[in-house]
Order: C-alpha cells, then sequence, then structure tokens
C-alpha cells in the first residue's frame, strides 16, 4: 500500500494544489482517466469544507489529505480537526451561519452525487471524508 | 490558472464572459463582478461558461446568488454552456431546472420566455 500525504494550512488557495495533487496521484495509481474530473471535483468539494470547517471553528490545524494506492482501488480521505458533539449542532444560528450550512451541503450533495463509494464520519476529534475508486494498476511494460 | 472576467453588453442583456476555474479561492470574484452588475441596475445576465474549466460547489453557490438578485429585480440570469463535465455538476445538484442553459450566447441573448 502506497500513500502520500498532504497537509495544508485552512486556506482557499490551496485547495487547489490539493486538486491537482490528487489528480496526479489518482492518475499514477491507474484510475481511469474518464473518473479523473470526478475524482478531482470530488477532492476539491472534501477540502473546501473543511477549509470552511477549520476557518469559521477558528482551527488553527492543517487540513489533511491522505491518497491511498492500494491493489485494485485507490482512495482519497480528507480529515478535518472540527469538533462535533451532536449531529446538526451549531452554534445558534444567524443568517450568516445558515448560508455556511447551506454551502455545506451543497459540497456534500455534489460528492455523494458523484462518488458510490463515500464514507462521511465526525465526532469530537473532528470529520472524515473517505471516497474510494477503482483502479487497475498500468502493469510495467520492459520491451 | 485563475479567474478571468469580461463583460459586454448586447441590447439590453448584460454578458459576463468567464475563464478559468470558478472554486472556492475564485468564486468571491464572480459573486463580487455579479454583485457589481446588479447594483450598477443590469439585471438581465448571461453568463458565458465556454471557457470555465473547474466549476464547484462555491461556485454554484455564486450563481444561484446572483440569480436570487436579478429576480429580486425582476431579471434574468442565463447560462451559456456545452461542456459535459461542467453540465454534469448542475445536473447532480438538481439545478439544470433552476438555470435556463443555452448552447451559445447568440441564442441566450435571443431567449426570452
Amino acid at each position: 500500500m502506497a500513500t502520500v500525504e498532504l497537509r495544508f494550512s485552512a486556506l482557499p488557495e490551496h485547495v487547489r494544489t490539493a486538486r491537482l495533487v490528487a489528480a496526479a496521484v489518482a492518475r499514477r495509481a491507474g484510475v481511469d482517466e474518464a473518473v479523473l474530473d470526478e475524482v478531482r471535483l470530488a477532492v476539491g468539494e472534501a477540502c473546501t469544507r473543511a477549509v470552511g470547517l477549520h476557518q469559521s471553528g477558528g482551527i488553527a490545524a492543517p487540513v489533511k489529505v491522505l491518497l491511498i494506492e492500494e491493489e485494485k482501488q485507490f482512495s482519497i480521505e480528507v480529515g478535518d480537526e472540527a469538533p462535533r458533539s451532536a449531529p446538526g449542532d451549531r452554534a445558534p444560528g444567524s443568517a450568516g451561519d445558515d448560508a455556511e450550512a447551506e454551502e455545506d451541503e451543497m459540497g456534500l450533495a455534489v460528492i455523494s452525487g458523484l462518488v458510490d463509494d463515500v464514507e462521511v464520519t465526525a465526532g469530537e476529534h473532528g470529520g472524515l471524508i473517505r471516497m474510494t475508486w477503482p483502479s487497475a494498476p498500468p502493469t510495467a511494460v520492459l520491451a | 490558472m485563475d479567474l478571468s472576467l469580461s463583460t459586454r453588453t448586447v441590447g439590453d442583456r448584460t454578458v459576463v464572459e468567464v475563464g478559468g476555474e470558478i472554486d472556492v479561492y475564485t468564486a468571491p470574484k464572480l459573486r463580487e463582478q455579479l454583485v457589481e452588475l446588479v447594483n450598477d441596475g443590469s439585471f438581465h445576465l448571461v453568463v458565458d461558461m465556454e471557457g470555465v474549466d473547474f466549476l464547484d460547489s462555491t461556485g454554484l453557490g455564486v450563481l444561484v446568488g446572483g440569480l436570487k438578485r436579478v429576480r429580486a429585480h425582476e431579471g434574468s440570469l442565463r447560462l451559456v454552456c456545452n461542456q459535459e463535465r461542467i453540465l454534469k455538476i448542475f445536473r447532480i445538484t438538481g439545478l439544470t431546472k433552476v438555470f435556463p442553459i443555452h448552447t451559445s450566447v447568440d441564442e441566450a441573448v435571443a431567449a426570452t420566455d
């Protein structure tokens, strides 16, 4: 199992970097070219969500992305450190909170629309989105 | 790649040509542009997305926000897009029912409904 790990400060300008790295590693892992656009979009959505959670929660820790190459599949894990004590537990709602909540849901809607195999978990130490795609690593041909 | 924006007037419509990537970093620039147009009295917008390489939910949010603003002035916001990978994002989020999506700027400018 080969893994590439990426940590970046929770800033919007770094989300593009995460997309580019994820797409490059996915291509190398043998994820179908036709699916790479989906990988790029899904990882971008997950990172955008994590950046938003860190920024609104004033969390200084970086966002963590794991790109995991396995025998017949490729997984991406995007982890945030924003604590949730209970589902739907948010600070008392101002309009700003509602708008953020809507964007958060839109991001998740895109991810679940794009990726068949996706797992979203959250707890007191933060949340994790794990997305998996099938891969067919190119066999080395030495001619 | 960054975001590029340019506007031009065609009859009573304002065409906003967008190029590059619309994501969490660049979407605020598009939001500013749309807000500015509406504040200046342009209520019939055509957003030409043919030069867009990447669009995420943040970009969708900005477009929905733009639509909300022009509708407050009985205006319209039409999109021009032929790229399958961009259209797919509108489909999976159900926004194809919200935005009129045209295949060319001419068609969008001529549309009335």
